[in-house]
């Protein structure tokens, strides 16, 4: 009866149409809005993934999140470089900053300072300059994606219109005059302000005097050294606490997702396509149950058992989940890729089209189960009314 | 002439009330009726009378508030649920007033239907299914759809898909009703020639009375009874069927 209840489902193109539409529409909303809600969760953590080569990050134990400032005290370095276990510890300094542009535009900035002598921390990928211009004497980094954008000159400068920010132009941060001498690309982060990279040591003369200035401790730990327990040596002995970039990436995400509308956002929007599919399937498939009842009922009648209706029910109901799933999450997947280099944050791990499969999974049991219902229910003695 | 020895169905003080209390409605009032294998019984009367409430009772699709209904030595109301529908696509097939044919599914595969309920394989469903439309000068439109075909030609494929499972009982609801009074002729010469088998009952509802000939005995019904029960077996049954 397989092939008679597949039958009955096609044969009805409008209403199998508007199934599949309604279930792939509400499969793209909840895996769509699942993929940007994961890629911009995971983009509060895309600094400290660029930041590499560290196995652990020494911290203040109040600080909540990477865009926090807590400072430590210089003294935290080399205190840190005596715990057992440490292979290597360098210092970075992570501020906020007024930079003026040559046009004279203001823009806050983040500023990242970068051991001197290694380096450690730098960005992934080298648009134009080397790492080693950042040794020359007053030089920055700058973010291919922000000197055509924040970093960008508003007003004419020089004989020349509004144009990016570019190689060898001077800006000054925090009155301190520095040339931009390479320009980088790392990936997209959550947070907005430019992030500017220097040396440890030029960051720590253009901010203003504090007593403590060291934001982290960027820690390798010995090789076959456990990190859990090196990590657990530098919190008893320094007060600080060590992190995992694992951990101090769940740490931001949790504490951005908490302090931010966004997970409620999208949580609505995706319980929204639940409901949405789940109102809109239940209410076609039911639509098709009724225009088919007396088909339904002839079946009863000529000897169907309960559980034949129910699996054909469930077959039909299936195979427009199927289909409707197969376009929606193809739909979202294809939006994703349309909008790569947009800006638009998209992140569709496994869990994403498992999650989808859930919704569209609720939403067809809903369906089925009111057709069902009615089908179960259907008197077959119907069949002989003309 | 097939011999009518055996009883197909027996229904004793048959009742039936739709509803409750003050809205109720009594359709059927204590019916009295012996079906015998090998006849054709029509039941005739005005609308409303439980024409069709008795036939689904008789067909196990409707349970009688009073009385009982034995069809080939079988209680249906006292089966449990599952065996009376297992009973019923076994030994019982439907020819409805308005055809119910699936629109989806082409001749054969309508026809097919009772056979794939039973289980039995597509392939061999649609070869018996084919045979079947043969028999009643359907094979040619086997692979037509419901909309596709005329009334006559749906109706043709009914009785076809009613009969297509061999079952001992067939009953039919109004079969002509819908066609136009050639057509209907033609439906019921032909239910005659392949529907009457030894040891099949055929019981059909009408109300139209130029089909009557056609009966071996005719139940009249009024109100929810038996009003009479006339046999035409007296008469020759070449007289009887001519048109």
């Amino acid at each position: 009866m397989n092939l008679v209840a597949l039958k009955m489902l096609l044969g009805d193109k409008l209403k199998y149409i508007a199934l599949v539409a309604g279930l792939a529409f509400a499969a793209l909303l909840v895996t769509q809005q699942a993929s940007i809600f994961t890629g911009y969760a995971k983009r509060t953590g895309a600094w400290i993934r660029d930041t590499g080569a560290a196995d652990l990050w020494v911290m203040d134990p109040q600080l909540e999140f990477t865009e926090d400032r807590k400072p430590l005290l210089d003294t935290a370095l080399s205190r840190v470089r005596g715990v057992d276990g440490v292979e290597w510890a360098v210092p970075l300094y992570k501020g906020w900053l007024r930079t003026r542009l040559p046009d004279g535009t203001l823009v806050t900035t983040r500023v990242i300072g970068l051991d001197d002598a290694t380096l450690v921390g730098a960005p992934p990928e080298m648009i134009e300059g080397q790492l080693e211009d950042l040794r020359r004497d007053r030089t920055i980094f700058v973010h291919a994606d922000q000197v055509g954008d924040a970093l960008r000159l508003r007003e004419p400068f020089a004989g020349e219109g509004p144009r990016p920010l570019r190689v060898g132009d001077v800006v000054s941060i925090n009155d301190h005059q520095l040339e931009v001498a390479g320009v980088y690309r790392s990936t997209a982060e959550f947070f907005w302000d430019p992030l500017i990279f220097t040396t440890y040591s030029r960051a720590l003369s253009i901010a203003p005097a504090e007593r403590k200035q060291n934001s982290f401790v960027l820690v390798k730990v010995r090789p076959g050294e456990d990190v859990a327990l090196v990590a657990e040596r530098i919190g008893s002995s320094t007060g600080l606490v060590a992190r995992t970039p694992e951990e101090f990436e769940s740490v931001t995400m949790n504490f951005v997702l908490s302090k931010t509308g966004i997970l409620i956002n999208f949580g609505v929007t995706i319980v929204l396509g639940f409901v949405v599919g789940a109102l809109a399937a239940g209410q076609t498939f039911y639509m098709f149950v009724l225009d088919h009842l007396r088909h339904y009922a002839t079946i009863k009648a000529m000897g169907a058992s309960t559980w034949m209706l129910i699996r054909m029910v469930a077959l039909q109901v299936s195979v427009v989940a199927t289909i409707g799933y197969g376009i929606g999450v193809g739909a979202a997947a294809a939006a994703g890729v349309l909008t790569r280099g947009t800006g638009l944050a998209f992140e569709m791990p496994w869990q994403v089209p498992v999650l989808g499969g859930f919704a569209i999974l609720f939403c067809a049991l809903a369906a089925g189960l009111l057709g069902l219902v009615r089908v179960l229910r259907v008197e077959p003695a119907v069949v002989f009314k003309g | 002439m097939i011999q009518h020895t055996e009883t197909a169905v027996v229904c004793r003080g048959v009742k039936k009330v739709y509803g409750e209390g003050a809205s109720s409605v009594q359709a059927l009032r204590g019916v009295d009726l012996e079906v015998r294998s090998g006849e054709l019984l029509m039941l005739v009367g005005p609308s409303g009378c439980g024409k069709t409430t008795l036939i689904s009772v008789i067909a196990g699709i409707l349970d009688p508030t009073g009385g009982e209904c034995i069809v080939f030595g079988e209680n249906l109301a006292a089966m449990p649920q599952s065996r009376r529908t297992a009973f019923r696509g076994k030994s019982i097939g439907f020819v409805f007033q308005a055809y119910n044919l699936l629109p989806a599914l082409s001749a054969a595969e309508n026809v097919a239907v009772p056979l794939l309920i039973l289980g039995q394989r597509r392939a061999q469903a649609l070869q018996r299914a084919q045979a079947a439309l043969e028999k009643v000068g359907m094979g040619d439109r086997s692979h037509s759809r419901p909309s596709q075909l005329s009334g006559g030609q749906q109706q043709r494929v009914a009785i076809a898909r009613a009969l297509v499972h061999d079952p001992r009982l067939v009953v039919c609801d109004e079969p002509t009703s819908a066609l136009d009074a050639d057509t209907g002729q033609r439906v019921m010469s032909l239910l005659r020639e392949v529907a009457i088998a030894p040891g099949r009952a055929l019981v059909i509802v009408t109300h139209d009375s130029r089909t009557f000939h056609f009966a071996d005995r005719i139940a009249r019904m009024d109100d929810g009874h038996i009003e009479s029960i006339t046999d035409n077996a007296a008469e020759p049954a070449s007289a009887r069927h001519a048109p």
